[in-house]
């Protein structure tokens, strides 16, 4: 149907995970903030993890496979 | 014990990125929306993997993720019989044996295809029943939005407008609503099943970490054990006796109520899901996405049902308080997931959790607009008030049916709000009124001689009976009203989850004896030729054109069928 969903999926987990992911590099080591998830620095794993995902999605959306055809 | 959280402006950033995303894709869907095929059906174009997810995302509304965690702390193990016996041999039977006649009759939705079979008026009733019925589904999410924004994020918005007061349930009503309503007017069905793929995948990676750390908090499955009377670790085990279980029902009720006669009735005969499967690009892929579905949905009861049972047994360690429901002193289960996103997510990774469950509210509305455009359009505007008309007609038709859809769900959504037993009410005659209707189905497509009059009136009586055996049972420690007993009380159920199970046995038997009796004493109006690709002995053996074995819904189902079985006997 015209846009390929891999494409929105895959940028905007890609732009969360990214958010994510450098909140989590800047608090890590921040016992207090991380107290609550028993010491564990969530918004790095999962910032990492959407990365990841997002990257897929949009790796095997049809933006990189029409460059590929040309 | 606090029940509101404090946002950090990170936590605002992740649910405004997701806004901005939500109404992108029906933007960038806007120039394909050439006709009404295109706006209401998606063009018949979509692969099975994102029909697939948003067959069990369209489910996956407010009232399911709120309500199956609620579930899961009230019932503990036993609620996942919503999925492993409620849902997945439903999608099965649906894949295999149903879309065939959906898919290749070229019906524009479930109405439709009745007509075909049946005849005008199991059309209209069936119609009718169901566009009534979406709406308030949607207006009961958006009331359930709005409910839980309105103290989960507290924003002290009080405003006056033109006199009028807007509070926070207002406000947070509102602005769902206009989302909604502008991605769907933009981008129609395919904005919906988009946006559903789009929470499939939010609901996975908000909730995950959630689950992960709640679980390591408790010491893992055994420390759930540990914490939990026994009968709440076991689907199967202690369904012998319905006293014996905290379900209350037993083995019979579950496997014929839920699991045969409430199950069937909905995965396979309603719209709402059904249309995720029509609008896919092939037979192959409409076959398979029920199929699809069905993986994730038999793993979902790790999202939603999972945080319910450790909720209760951190309550049981005394580590967590559940809130009470206000002016009681119940628990307020269904508040269980919002505790657990504040107790254990620091700030950006809540965000995340509270745009997941802010998703799902949204999708359950959307997707209930959706099939009611669809059905509205088709069969009750292009059917009894303006026929023959050209197709960008019913374009514009299609989308002014998405305004006025939003605008009564609004409505409804204060009518819950004003009147809680109102809704209670409605949506007992809507389970009165599809209980019956996989009755219709089943006759109608698996035997040719099943006439339109005996369909009709098999609907009808079921319905009727559904509603006496509600109004002469009460389930134990009810009070007459609502919960049944209307026409004096013969029998009392152990629980309330048993009488529904037993209403719809009821329902469903009556309708299936009646059409049969009726078929019997009427003449077939239809020839074989005209039924042709509706019914299964008139239909030429469709052949899969997949290429790998693995990609035949054949196939597929087995291996479905098998890790179902596989995980009811592992938690029995």
């Amino acid at each position: 149907m015209g846009l390929d969903i891999k494409i929105p999926i895959g940028l905007m987990f890609c732009i969360l995970g990214a958010i994510l992911t450098i909140h989590g590099i800047i608090t890590n080591g921040n016992v207090e903030m991380y107290e609550q998830s028993l010491g564990h620095n969530l918004n790095l794993w999962s910032g990492l993890a959407m990365l990841v995902f997002g990257g897929f999605m949009l790796l095997t959306s049809s933006l990189v496979k029409k460059k590929k055809k040309e | 014990m606090q029940t509101s959280f404090s946002l950090a402006t990170l936590d605002w950033i992740v649910i405004l990125i997701y806004f901005i995303f939500v109404l992108g894709i029906g933007w960038a869907l806007k120039k394909h929306m050439k006709d009404a095929t295109a706006f209401l059906e998606a063009g018949r174009s979509l692969p099975a993997w994102v029909t697939g997810l948003a067959f069990i995302s369209a489910n996956l509304g407010a009232l399911e993720v709120i309500g199956m965690a609620a579930s899961g702390a009230k019932y503990g193990m036993m609620t996942v019989h919503f999925y492993w016996i409620g849902a997945i041999p439903a999608m099965i039977f649906l894949a295999i044996f149903m879309m065939p006649f959906y898919y290749g009759s070229k019906a524009r939705s479930v109405p439709e295809y009745l007509k075909l079979r049946f005849d005008e008026k199991t059309r209209g009733f069936n119609a009718f029943a169901f566009a009534i019925m979406t709406v308030f589904a949607s207006g009961i999410s958006m009331y359930a939005l709005a409910l839980l924004a309105q103290v989960i994020i507290p924003l002290e918005i009080d405003w006056n407008f033109l006199g009028i007061h807007i509070g926070e349930f207002d406000f947070y009503l509102f602005v769902s609503a206009i989302i909604v309503l502008v991605y769907m007017v933009l981008g129609g069905l395919t904005s919906a099943i988009y946006n559903e793929v789009l929470q499939f995948f939010l609901i996975v990676i908000g909730f995950a970490p959630l689950v992960i750390i709640a679980l390591t908090d408790i010491g893992g499955w055994e420390g759930i054990k540990a914490n939990l009377p026994e009968n709440m670790m076991h689907s199967w085990k202690f369904a012998g006796n319905a006293d014996a279980n905290p379900m209350g029902v037993e083995w019979f009720g579950i496997l014929v109520g839920l699991g045969f006669v409430l199950s069937f009735g909905y995965w396979c005969t309603n719209f709402l899901v059904v249309q995720r499967a029509m609008a896919a690009g092939s037979m192959s892929a409409a076959r398979k996405t029920p199929l699809i579905g069905a993986i994730p949905k038999m793993f979902l009861p790790i999202l939603v049902i999972v945080p319910g049972i450790i909720a209760l047994a951190l309550t049981n360690t005394g580590a967590l308080e559940l809130p009470l429901k206000e002016g009681t002193m119940t628990t307020d289960f269904d508040k269980v997931i919002p505790v657990l996103l504040m107790k254990y997510m620091p700030v950006g990774v809540l965000g995340l959790g509270l745009t997941a469950l802010m998703a799902s509210f949204m999708s359950g509305m959307a997707g209930n607009v959706s099939a009611f455009n669809t059905v509205f359009t088709y069969d009750i505007y292009q059917s009894y008030i303006n026929p023959k008309k050209t197709d960008k007609h019913y374009l514009k038709v299609g989308q002014w049916t998405t305004v006025v859809g939003v605008l009564v769900s609004i409505l409804t959504a204060y009518v819950a709000r004003s009147f809680n037993n109102v809704m209670d009410f409605l949506q007992l005659i809507f389970a009165f009124v599809n209980a019956p209707l996989f009755a219709a189905f089943l006759l109608g497509m698996f035997w040719k001689r099943t006439t339109g009059h005996a369909a009709f009136w098999g609907l009808i009586s079921g319905t009727i009976s559904a509603a006496f055996h509600h109004g002469l049972t009460l389930p134990y420690g009810g009070i007459a009203g609502v919960k049944g007993g209307y026409f004096g009380v013969i029998h009392t159920y152990p629980s309330e989850m048993a009488q529904n199970f037993w209403t719809a046995i009821y329902a469903f038997t009556a309708a299936l004896v009646i059409t049969l009796v009726i078929t019997l004493l009427t003449k077939k109006l239809k020839t074989d030729e005209e039924l042709k690709g509706l019914v299964y002995s008139l239909t030429p053996k469709i052949q899969d054109d997949s290429k790998y074995l693995y990609q035949k819904p054949g196939f597929l189902a087995i291996i479905v069928g098998a890790v179902a079985l596989a995980l009811s006997i592992i938690f029995w």
